[in-house]
């Protein structure tokens, strides 16, 4: 295949993370947007823009070694 | 008709930017797919990581998340045995000893495998048995999503299922398994994201893994057992009594350790499909290797979830949540108003069992000290009959709890309005993936081993790969039908594991004999698979699990045995059909002629040159990956001892 498959995986990522991470911050302080006290939405959101900023970091790596 | 929850904008959203990646993938790498090879076997070109990941998320299936967050809370930590026990050792087997046949043997299926070491009759027998069991689980696991989320979110179930079914069409059907199996990689890591984070919220909450150990002391005392039976794996696996699973360790590492798990790791085409897909053999036997490292860690991710439900306590309400508490009331879109509110679903919803919807209906109507009765325990409602609409009660009055719910309602508990879109995601990912599994399994055997062996042999390649297409319609549209199916029976889920047990068991013996004794011929393996069948049949037929009624769940030929609970009845069928297939095939194989041993070059061990992988550093070498994955899976069974 020749489809490095960290682009699809890491544009996903990114995508999902950068939605999650702006909506948790803009609803920040909202009552019921954490239940358990934590921001969840905020913090989960860049943890996964950052995985797939990875993802992405090695899949341009990649194309370029090939 | 009541769900417990409602979805926001950003719920639908993260859905959709899935829903469009994996189309996506789909339509890009349907320019790829030019013969038959490159449909079936996405002509043998993956790095080892993606097979790996795609190895272990073929089996990653919805079965496998709510079913193992399920056992979690019924069984407690001893459900890592599936993991730690019936699942890594197995899977450093098939790596080391049994991918070089496979893979090198040029085989395209496990069946054609068959077929090259014995003969046409075995592999017909397997080829048979196996298409007919993925299409009835994959349709099976279609079922258990319309249910869920018709349950969790209202939607119709018709309408759930043939969005589900048609999305994995569509990918499927343009890419084949190299689709298949790009689509599972991206689907094990949204799995991983969107569950791990309830664990980590589900114990911060509980006060720690100490915290969930103390609670879990009453629920283990309340059903009888020691302190420690619900968080210790092994300090109460001494008698079949003393432990919530009901087996004790001889029943447990001979049925399940053995026989089971190698018998699922080893023959089953659905995951070897994914190793088959490497791009060298060394890729193809670091392929279950690599993908043990994840397996191995599974268990805090769906499992914990399961162990958590059963001591959490419901969500503080927000003031207007309790405001806004009628006993009907329309969604709100509004995330403060989303926890289990009661909601008007969609008139398709009934299609689907009413298991539960009294139950949420009775956590927010009912006055707090009926509700701590009549909710069951922790976040897990009882089980509902639906005939009568009331919780349903064991032998001795107790609740009957709907453990299928743990790791949905724990969703719902701990994940807000994003979040929550994130982890339906995931569990939608779990489904499809599973189903994905199944079809692009079913569209191989069915066209390399049934339609290309026995209806139209001798076709030039672009009519296979045209066969495999119209396979993958078909295979779909059957599920569709065996979806419907299931929600009609209330039993088929358990008739289907119970095909698994009789089918899977007697494989292994074939593969083993098959694989490591030149001796063993086409006729032996054929009358001992058919006879390890049988006994299975026998021995299900004549025992029963303790408190279960004569039928699917066994005693139709009169009880001679009773079990303490499923697992060890299974477990034990399972070992008497190894066994009998065993000992039958060796016997019918001395007593027929054997093939020449210029015929069985690459498909038996001692006539195989052995894989020399000195020219690979050592961190790449299956036996010493093979070496470390072992030893991590000892320390965590010493850990959690």
């Amino acid at each position: 295949m020749r489809l490095d498959i960290r682009w699809p995986i890491g544009l996903m990522f990114a995508v999902l993370g950068a939605l999650l991470a702006v909506y948790g911050g803009v609803t920040l302080g909202r009552p019921g947007t954490a239940p358990t006290g934590v921001p969840v939405n905020l913090m989960w959101g860049l943890v996964m823009l950052a995985f797939g900023l990875v993802m992405l970091a090695g899949a341009k790596r990649g194309g370029r070694a090939g | 008709m009541t769900h417990f929850t409602s979805l926001h904008w950003i719920d639908y959203a993260v859905m959709l930017v899935y829903f469009a990646f994996v189309i996506g993938i789909g339509v890009v790498l349907k320019r790829y797919v030019l013969s038959s090879t490159d449909f079936f076997l996405s002509g043998r070109s993956l790095p080892a990581w993606v097979t790996g990941l795609a190895f272990i998320s073929a089996n990653l299936g919805a079965q496998e998340v709510i079913g193992m967050g399920a056992s979690g809370a019924k069984y407690g930590i001893a459900t890592s045995h599936f993991y730690w026990v019936g699942a890594i050792p197995a899977m450093v087997f098939v790596g080391i000893f049994m991918m070089p046949f496979y893979y090198g043997s040029r085989a395209r299926s496990v069946p054609e495998y068959l077929k090259l070491r014995f003969d046409e009759k075995t592999r017909g027998f397997n080829a048979i048995s196996f298409a007919t069991m993925t299409v009835f689980s994959s349709g099976i696991s279609l079922y258990a999503m319309g249910k869920l989320l018709n349950l969790l979110v209202g939607w119709s179930f018709g309408t759930s299922i043939l969005i589900a079914a048609g999305i994995v069409l569509v990918y499927t059907f343009l890419g084949g398994l190299g689709s298949a199996i790009y689509n599972e990689v991206l689907q094990f890591f949204l799995i991983v994201f969107g569950f791990a984070p309830l664990a980590f919220l589900g114990l911060r909450d509980v006060g720690g893994w100490s915290g969930l150990q103390e609670r879990l002391v009453s629920v283990a005392q309340g059903n009888g057992f020691g302190d420690g039976a619900y968080t210790q794996s092994w300090t109460y696996m001494g008698h079949s009594a003393s432990n919530p699973v009901g087996v004790e360790w001889f029943g447990l590492v001979m049925g399940l350790g053995f026989v089971l798990s190698f018998g699922y790791w080893c023959t089953d085409f659905l995951v070897v499909q994914r190793a088959m897909a490497a791009n060298s053999m060394s890729a193809a036997r670091r392929t279950p290797l690599i993908a043990a490292v994840p397996k191995m860690l599974m268990p805090f991710i769906v499992i914990l979830p399961g162990m958590l439900a059963l001591v959490v306590g419901p969500a503080p309400r927000p003031p207007q949540d309790v405001a806004a508490t009628p006993a009907v009331a329309t969604p709100s879109p509004a995330a403060d108003g989303r926890r289990l509110t009661a909601a008007v679903a969609p008139a398709e919803a009934t299609l689907a069992s009413n298991e539960g919807n009294a139950a949420v209906e009775a956590m927010v109507r009912a006055p707090r000290p009926q509700a701590s009765v009549e909710r069951g325990r922790g976040i897990i409602p009882p089980k509902i009959d639906p005939v009568t609409g009331e919780p349903m009660r064991d032998g001795r009055g107790r609740l009957v709890l709907d453990y299928d719910l743990a790791t949905p309602m724990m969703l719902v508990r701990f994940f807000p309005a994003g979040l929550l879109g994130l982890g339906l995601t995931a569990l939608l990912a779990s489904f499809m993936s599973g189903m994905a599994g199944n079809v692009t399994a079913f569209n191989t055997v069915w066209t390399c081993d049934i339609y290309q062996s026995y209806i139209r042999p001798g076709m030039p390649d672009g009519h296979y790969l045209k066969m495999g297409r119209i396979a993958t319609v078909g295979g779909v549209a059957i599920s569709l039908a065996a979806a419907y199916v299931a929600a009609s029976f209330n039993n088929i889920m358990d008739l289907l594991q119970l095909v698994f047990a009789f089918v899977n068991a007697p494989l292994f013996a074939t593969f083993a004999l098959g694989m490591f004794w030149k001796r063993a011929t086409g006729h032996g393996a054929f009358i001992g698979l058919v006879s390890g069948t049988l006994a299975a049949a026998v021995h299900h037929g004549l025992t029963l699990p303790a408190g279960a009624h004569v039928g699917v769940k066994g005693g139709y030929f009169g009880v001679l045995q009773t079990f303490p609970s499923e697992l060890a009845q299974t477990f034990w069928t399972a070992i008497i059909a190894w066994t009998t297939c065993f000992v039958v095939t060796i016997a019918v194989s001395l007593l027929t002629k054997p093939r020449t041993d210029e015929d069985m070059k690459g498909l038996v061990y001692s006539l195989t040159p052995i894989q020399k992988d000195a020219a690979e550093p050592w961190y790449r070498r299956p036996a010493s990956l093979g070496a470390v994955v072992l030893v991590a899976a000892v320390a965590l069974n010493i850990i959690f001892w």
